[in-house]
This record gives structure tokens, sequence and C-alpha cells, in this order.
């Protein structure tokens, strides 16, 4: 019972500091470009104001176009109630594995395309077609990167396969670093970062995902940005619990849970300053190099593999 | 303890190994090709100190200095002044494209798993590992020399197999004998220079290196 | 200092001393004595193997055995008798414009490194070594097939580059993968590559490593022997050097590359006790003889002829090596000789054909035995001595090959007989208007050295007549040898 009610507040924290999250990356690049950049509690007030705001639909816009925001925020909070985040061993995580995991956030894509499509402008279907491109490939390269850890847990629970990478100590395994790499590219894409899609932009010729929301206003477009955050905190997350779990709580007594909780925050931190960096540092590609880009990640995924077959296990 | 950690550097040695080679498939500029090449030769020296240090084998030593002055230092250097020389165009260009050259890639590694299966199974050393991963690297080198069509790109994969070979000796058999290593580091040497003079001719005689003028002469 | 190091250190230092002067005439004579006096050592080494049985040199470094003094001697000779062919020939080129004093200088330096290269990798007991000298001899002929400086010869000399680097770079692989397992037997130090030791302690190497190894071993030696689907590089890199350079790599390169390769085979055989590697040299052979004959009849330069007919030898030897016999080893030891001498005679006198015609193309050449008797019939004689008519001794050869083909593998004979119809058709519809046809109005006077052509083909002649007794039991020993230990 008491599981429940942890993997409930989980749940809650993920969606609560989500737009914090969002907030800090934005801080932390602005302060690389020498500006100050918005205060950190910036997001949750875009958030208050859209839903406080009276939503403008297109005249042919469908039940589709009203329900998708509702069924993209819950596939996402959903996807992150699944996902350990201080606790490793959550009743959900029990219930769901990886692979749904990749199903709800594909379930998520899904609606967000058909909207796009559905009131017909030349902008939704662009960014549907783009966004669905680069989905055929990233799911198999983040699929292919999780299962290496899989493989070595002997299951795609993702309890599991934290605990096999908690309990075999510190050791050079190459199959990880490759799956990390990989993991890490794949979670760019997802998320829409920089290199692969701007956050930031409304240019008709570099948007991905900003180009499908382009027509949702009011109450829908706040579900649909906090969707968004929810996505970055989840993908953070997964990354870190994944391949860096020291720290995490195996048992739900008072102290760990301290210690997983701030470690986890530390961790995020860290990660998004490495984000900031990273998006500072590069440029956007231009969108016909995407494909290539997902292709190393899924060969770096696909090395991965190799190598803890050929290297690891051995004969 | 010291077995230990030589297989486990050995294990990230070859995983590195591996990575390189298809750095090296997948690069587009020249000078950013000879970087990774360069990097190999430091990896070999390394990985060659190591196995040296850990099973004992002090003539290892001798190769490691001659990996990392070689293949580290001169031959990049070499090749980067005959590019200069020659004018070449910066860019690499691949016969097939670049994608469908590293999903090959990839096939070959599987397939050079299997084949070195039976001969993991036989060998004692604790780093047997890696005799799939080295033969892989060989396979990827000989994918290189063949999707390429520049001259300068195909001797940079020919040494890229040397370099695999040269790993194949140390990370699967301790090393070859002295006199053996020193004898297939000074062909290498003979090899690299011979190239250059090549370059030379080709260039002298087609104003350019791109292979497609050799071909038409069948 | 006893007589081998001489065979070993002339070459290497003659070639030394012709970067400096070997641009005159005086180069050609120092070519000629080094390789005479090469020749005297070989023949006497011979003789030692004779008298006193195998011996090994420099501890166990190098050892001198019947399979491969007579190689030894062999290369000795048609060393000394390509100088003496290249000094007249060499100067005629000169004078017409085909090379420079600063080339012929890289001529006959590498050269002489060639020839080391070749004593090195006969001679040696290091697997590695072998390997070794091998690459050095491949590195010191590319220089020199690339020496005309046309885009054609530079082109030749590339793929040959290529393709042979990368065949030997497999064969190293092969290599260090036997390395991996007799290093477990016999330490790791230098013992675990010595052939003597690795041939006595054949049976205790993991067969599947062996069996793998000879693998690659067999397409990377395989590579250099010209055997198909590797010989890409032999029509082009024969075809375009100078004629001297195409005598000897016919002649000698490819039978060192085929020692190796049949060195080798006998270890595998002892490994594994069974035929696989064998099976797999048939298999290369008569996929070369067949390509070979077939691809004869397509050709339109008289040097690219040659080399096919070169490579389909070399798969006739490669098929006697692996049915594995006794016998079959006799027929391979005997026509690795006469190829050797013939191919190179023929050669000599392609070389004079062309010079006379100033073309390699067939059809621009005609009426030979016209205007350069001596040219017309020697090539006339050389094809029909390599075609395999008796009496010279590439038919003896090649039916003691039918002889023990006919006791193991019938079904092989079919395919033997066509490959050599096939190419006998196919040399003499090309040599026949060459040599009888009208000829035409301009023709160059050349003066024409036909001593070494006819010192070979009458060696051939005799060889194919009577084998003297000496050399019968060096090849009778060389085949029991080859045949592996403990069968």
């Amino acid at each position: 019972m008491n599981l429940w009610l942890w993997n409930l507040a989980e749940a809650l924290l993920m969606v609560g500091l989500a737009p914090l999250a969002t907030a800090v990356v934005k801080r932390f690049k602005a302060r690389l470009q020498n500006r100050r950049g918005p205060p950190l509690l910036q997001s949750y007030r875009d958030l208050a104001k859209l839903f406080a705001k009276q939503p403008v639909l297109a005249e042919h816009a469908s039940w589709v176009f009203r329900t998708a925001p509702y069924v993209i925020f819950a596939a996402t909070a959903l996807a992150a109630a699944i996902v350990p985040v201080i606790l490793v061993a959550m009743p959900l995580t029990a219930a769901a594995d990886v692979i749904a995991l990749v199903a709800l956030l594909a379930l998520a894509r899904f609606f967000t395309a058909l909207a796009a499509m559905d009131v017909g402008t030349a902008f939704g279907g662009m960014g549907a077609s783009r966004e669905m491109t680069f989905a055929a490939l990233t799911e198999p390269a983040m699929l292919m990167s999780i299962f290496v850890l899989s493989i070595a847990a002997h299951s795609t629970n993702m309890t599991a396969m934290i605990d096999t990478v908690l309990n075999s100590g510190l050791s050079l395994r190459p199959s990880l670093a490759f799956a990390l790499a990989a993991l890490v590219l794949v979670a760019i894409a997802e998320t829409g970062r920089i290199p692969v899609d701007n956050p930031a932009t409304h240019l008709e010729l570099t948007m991905v995902h900003e180009a499908m929301i382009l027509e949702y206003s009011g109450r829908y477009l706040a579900l649909i940005e906090w969707a968004n955050q929810i996505k970055l905190l989840l993908f953070a997350t997964l990354l870190l619990n994944l391949f860096f779990p020291w720290g995490m709580a195996q048992t739900a007594d008072a102290v760990s849970l301290l210690i997983a909780a701030a470690s986890w925050l530390g961790k995020l931190l860290v990660l998004f300053v490495l984000l900031a960096l990273f998006e500072t540092w590069m440029a956007k590609m231009r969108i016909f190099r995407v494909p290539e880009y997902l292709g190393l990640a899924f060969l770096l995924a696909i090395l991965g593999m190799l190598s803890h077959y050929i290297l690891e296990v051995g004969v | 303890m010291r077995s230990e950690l030589l297989q486990q550097w050995v294990v990230v040695a070859a995983a590195a190994m591996l990575l390189i080679m298809f750095a090296l498939l997948a690069q587009r500029h020249m000078r950013a090709l000879l970087r990774w090449f360069a990097l190999q030769g430091v990896l070999l020296a390394l990985t060659s100190a190591l196995v040296a240090f850990v099973a004992g084998v002090p003539e290892l030593y001798v190769s490691a200095l001659l990996a990392l002055l070689l293949k580290g230092m001169v031959l990049p250097w070499l090749l980067w002044r005959i590019v200069l020389r020659l004018g070449v165009h910066r860019e690499v260009e691949p016969l097939v494209n670049i994608s469908v050259t590293l999903l090959i890639g990839a096939a070959l590694v599987l397939f050079a798993f299997y084949v070195s299966l039976p001969i993991e199974k036989l060998s004692q050393l604790v780093t047997r590992n890696t005799i799939a991963i080295a033969l892989a690297c060989v396979l990827l080198s000989m994918l290189m020399m063949i999707t390429r069509r520049k001259a300068i790109t195909q001797v940079v994969g020919f040494l890229a197999m040397e370099n695999a070979l040269f790993f194949t000796a140390t990370a699967a058999t301790y090393g070859m004998p002295l006199v053996v290593e020193m004898g297939v580091a000074f062909d290498v040497l003979i090899a690299a220079l011979i190239f250059g003079l090549f370059f030379f001719h080709i260039h002298r005689t087609f104003d350019s290196l791109d292979l497609e003028h050799l071909e038409e002469r069948q | 200092m006893n007589l081998f190091d001489v065979l070993l250190l002339t070459p290497l230092i003659v070639g030394a001393i012709m970067t400096f002067m070997g641009h005159g005439r005086i180069a050609a004579a120092l070519n000629i004595a080094a390789s005479a006096v090469t020749l005297a050592v070989a023949l006497g080494l011979a003789y030692q193997v004779l008298e006193h049985g195998a011996f090994t040199a420099h501890g166990q470094a190098f050892f001198l055995d019947a399979y491969n003094v007579f190689l030894v001697s062999l290369t000795a000779f048609v060393a000394t008798t390509t100088a003496v062919f290249s000094a007249p020939y060499m100067l005629h080129e000169q004078a017409i414009g085909r090379v420079t004093a600063k080339r012929l200088r890289l001529y006959h330096a590498m050269y002489q490194l060639f020839v080391f290269g070749m004593y090195l990798g006969l001679t040696t007991n290091n697997l590695g070594v072998l390997w070794i000298a091998l690459e050095l001899a491949t590195l010191a002929t590319v220089l020199l097939v690339s020496l005309y400086r046309t885009p054609a010869a530079i082109a030749a000399a590339w793929k040959y580059f290529i393709v042979c680097g990368v065949g030997i770079a497999l064969a190293l692989f092969g290599t260090i993968l036997i390395f991996s397992t007799s290093s477990e037997v016999l330490g790791h130090g230098n013992a675990a590559l010595t052939w003597t030791l690795l041939y006595e302690q054949a049976g205790q190497l993991a067969p599947g490593v062996m069996t793998i190894a000879f693998m690659f071993l067999m397409v990377g030696y395989g590579t250099k022997v010209g055997l198909v689907p590797m010989h890409t590089w032999l029509p082009d890199a024969h075809g375009e050097g100078p004629t001297p350079i195409s005598a000897v790599l016919s002649g000698l390169l490819l039978n060192v590359a085929l020692y190796a390769l049949v060195r080798c085979k006998a270890l595998v055989d002892g490994a594994t006790q069974g035929g696989l590697a064998g099976e797999l040299m048939m298999g290369f052979g008569l996929l070369s003889l067949l390509v070979a004959a077939l691809a004869l009849h397509r050709q339109r330069d008289i040097k690219r002829l040659f080399s096919f007919s070169s490579i389909e030898h070399m798969g006739l030897m490669t098929l006697a090596f692996g049915i594995g016999t006794p016998l079959a080893n006799f027929a391979g030891l005997l026509h690795m000789t006469v190829h050797s001498l013939v191919k190179s005679g023929i050669f000599f006198t392609v070389g004079h054909a062309a010079q006379a015609m100033g073309t390699q193309q067939m059809i621009n050449i005609r009426g030979l035995v016209r205007h350069h008797p001596g040219i017309g019939w020697g090539l006339l004689i050389g094809t029909v001595a390599i075609a395999g008519f008796p009496p010279f001794g590439v038919f003896t050869s090649e039916f003691l090959l039918f002889t023990a083909a006919l006791h193991t593998h019938p079904w092989t004979v079919v395919l033997l007989l066509l490959g050599l119809v096939l190419a006998f058709a196919g040399l003499f519809r090309h040599v026949q208007p060459m040599a009888f046809g009208t000829p035409p109005e301009q023709v160059n006077a050349v003066r024409v050295n036909m001593l070494p052509v006819y010192l070979h083909f009458g060696l051939a002649l005799w060889l194919g007549l009577a084998i003297p007794g000496f050399l019968a039991d060096w090849y009778q020993t060389a085949a029991t040898l080859l045949q592996g230990a403990g069968r």
C-alpha cells in the first residue's frame, strides 16, 4: 500500500517539477549566452496564463483536435509514473516495462501527429511528416540501446535493469558506454533539442515539434507544453537512473529516500548544465542530416549489443 | 588482479578500436579522418604498453613506442602534407552512401564474430574475446578500401588494416616475436613511403587522385 | 662467414651500391656479375644438401632442405639469365627514351633487392620472416611495374599494390592465428613460428584454428600466386612492366608465393589430418585453370596473353599440390621448375618481339619468322613448350599430374583436359598469325639476344626427356615431406 502512495507521489513530483526543469535549462543557456534569462517560476506562470485563456479552434477541427491534448498529457504523465525516480522498486514499474514506456510515448506522438494533420494546414502536415520520419528511426535506436541493458539483466523491467547495474560494481563495460551514447543521441532527438530541433524557433524551415502544435491555444496548448516538459524530465531521469543509478533508494525508509532525492536532483542539475553547454556549442543540423544522425545512434546501439556479446559474455 | 586489469583494459581498447574503425568509415573530411587515424595509433601504443606491463612481455614496449611514433605521428603527418601539397579536394568521396556503409559494417562485425567463435573457444589467453573484434576491424578496413574513390582514403584504409592486424597480434597472442614485429613495422613504413611516391606519380599523370581515372584503363 | 651468408648478403650489398651507380653500362655488368655469384653459391649449397642432407643455419633461423634448395638454385639461375637478357634490352629502352638514367638506377637496385627478398623467403625457417620477405619482394617490384610512367603502367602498379597488399594482410592474419595456437605448444618466442619445429609438433596444434588460419592463408598467399578470383592484378602488372621484370615476376615470384602456401599446407595437414586444405587448393587450382584458359582467347596484348598462361599454370600447380599424393607433389615440383624456365624464356622472346614491332598489341605483330627468325621460332617453340607438347618438360609434369589425379580424384581429369585443350587453342590462335602472318613494312631492327632463351628451352627439353638422378631424388624427398607429418 505504501509503495502505491510513493509511486503516486513520485508521479506528481515529476509532473510538478517538469516546468521547473525546463526553466532551469533555459536559465543555463541564457547565462552561457551572456543574458540573464527568465525567472525560474516563469514556466509555471506561462502555464497558468494559458490555462486561463479561452482556446480558439479552427472551423474544421474535429474531436481528434479537441481530445488529443488530453491524451498526450495523460500518456506522458503515465510514462513518467512508470520510470523509477527515487525508489528502485515501484509497483507500476513492475506492471509496465520499458517497451510499454516506448509505447506510451509513441501513443502521445501519434496523437500529436493526428491533431497536426487534423486542421489541414501546411505547417501541420510538414511537422507531422518530419516528426514521423524521425520517430521511425529513433524508436528502434532507443529500444536497441535499452535492450543492451535488458540483455545484461535478462529482463525488460526497469527495476531489474537498475538492480543489475547497481550490483555489478564499478567495472568498465564498453557495451554500456555505447548504449549510453546511443540513448543520449536518441533523447536529444525525442525531446526536440538542438541539434535535431530548435525548441525556441518558429521559422518554418526549421520547425518540427512547434509546427505540429502551431494551431493550439489556451488550455490545449498548456497541456501540450506541459507534456513536452514532462518528456524532457522523463528522458533525463531515464538516462540517469538506468546508467548512473548510484544513490537510488532500494528500501522505502526515510534516510535512503532523502539521499535518493538529493542525488537525483544533483545529477539532474549536472545533466542540465551539460545539456545547456551542448545546445550552445552545437548548431542545428539540416533536416536531411537528421536521419544520418539517428542512423549513428542506431549503429552505436548495435555496437553496444555486439560488444556485449563478443566482449563481455564471451564464449 | 593484474590479469583482471588487463582483461578490462583490453576489452575497452577493443571496443574503442571498433568505434574508431566506424568513425573512420563515417568521416567526411580528410583532416578529421587523419586525426582519427592518429588516435588509433595512440590507442594501439597504449594497449601494447599495457600488455607488455601486465603479461610480462618487455619486447612489446618497443612495439608500443614504434606504434606511437610511426602510426600516431609520422604517418598521419606525412599523409596530411601530401594532401596539402597536391591540393587534393578535402572531402572524402564515398562510393556508397555513408549510412549504408555503416550498416554493412555492422553486418561485417556479426560475420567476424561468427567466424571467430571456434578460435575463441580454444584460446587460453585472457584476451581471447578480442579476436572477433580484431577480425572485424580488418574486415571494416577492407570495406573502407572498397568504398572509397580517392587514392589517399584507400591508403588510409590500408594502413588502418595494418593497425587492426597489429592489434590482433597484441591482443590475441601477446605480440609476435620481436624480429617479426620489427619487420612488419618496417614493411609498413616502406609501403607508406612508396604510397606517398605513388601519389605524386598518379597526380602528375592524371592530374587528380580520383581513382576513376585509373579504373578507365581496363 | 659461410656460403649461406654470401647468398643473402650479395644481392643486398649490390642493391645498395646500385642505388648510386646503377645507370651506366657498368651497372648492367655488375648486375650480371652479382647474379652469377649468387648462382655459384646456390649451386654450392645445393651440392651441400645433396651430400649431407638438409641443414639449418644461424641456429634455427634458416634452413635448406630438398624442397627449397632446388627452388633457390632455380631462382639464382633465372635471375642470372634475366640479368644477361636485360643488359642490352634496357640499354635499348634507354636509347628509345622509355626510361631515364635515374630510373635505371632504381631498376637495378630494386632488381637486386627483389632477388634478396626471394632468397630470404625461400630459405627462412620462420613463418613471420617468410611473410616479411614476400612483402619485401612485392614492394620492390611495385615501383618497377610503373617504371615506364605511362597511365596504364601507373594504374597497373596501383592495382598490384592494393590487391596484393590486402591479400598479404590476410595472410598475416592467418600467420597470427597459427602463432596463437602454436605459442601454446612451443612457447611464446620465435620457436612458435619455426617451420621445422611446427612440422614436428603439427599433431598438437588445434585443428579448428589451423583450418581457419589456412583459409586466410589460402586467400592471402593465393592472391600473390595469382589464383582466380584474386588474380585481377596479375595481367596488368605482368603486362605493363619492363620485360625482364615480367619474366622474373611470372617465373619466380609466383613460385615463391606458392612455396609459402605449400609450406603452410604441410603444417595444416599435419594438424587436421583431414583433407580440407588440399580440397581448397584443388578447387582454386581448377577454377584458375578454367578461367584463365577461357580468358586466353580474348586477349589483345601479347604480354597479357602470357600472363594469363601463367595464371593457368599456377592453377595446375596448385591443383597438383592440392591432390597431395607423392606422385602429384612430384608433378607439381617438376612443373614449378619447367614453367619458370619456359615462361621466362617466352617473356624474353616477347620482349624482343615487342621491341621489333614497336607495340604489344598482337594484331600489329605479324610475320616474325620472316624478318626476325630467331624471335619467331623462339616464340613458336616456347608456345609449344608451355602448351604441354612432348618432349618438353611441361608435358611430363602434366602427364604425371593426370596419372595422380586419376588415382585419387578421377572426375578432375575431365576438367583438366578441358582446361588444357582450351588453353592450347587460345595460345595458338594468337601465336600462329604472329609468327607466320604477312609482316608489316615498318619493323625496328633490334639486337636480339636469344642465348638465354635457348638455354631455358634446352633445359626444359632436357628435363622432359631425362630428369637427372639427384633432381628426381630431391623431388621424391620433397614430395614425401610435403605430405605432412603423421600420414
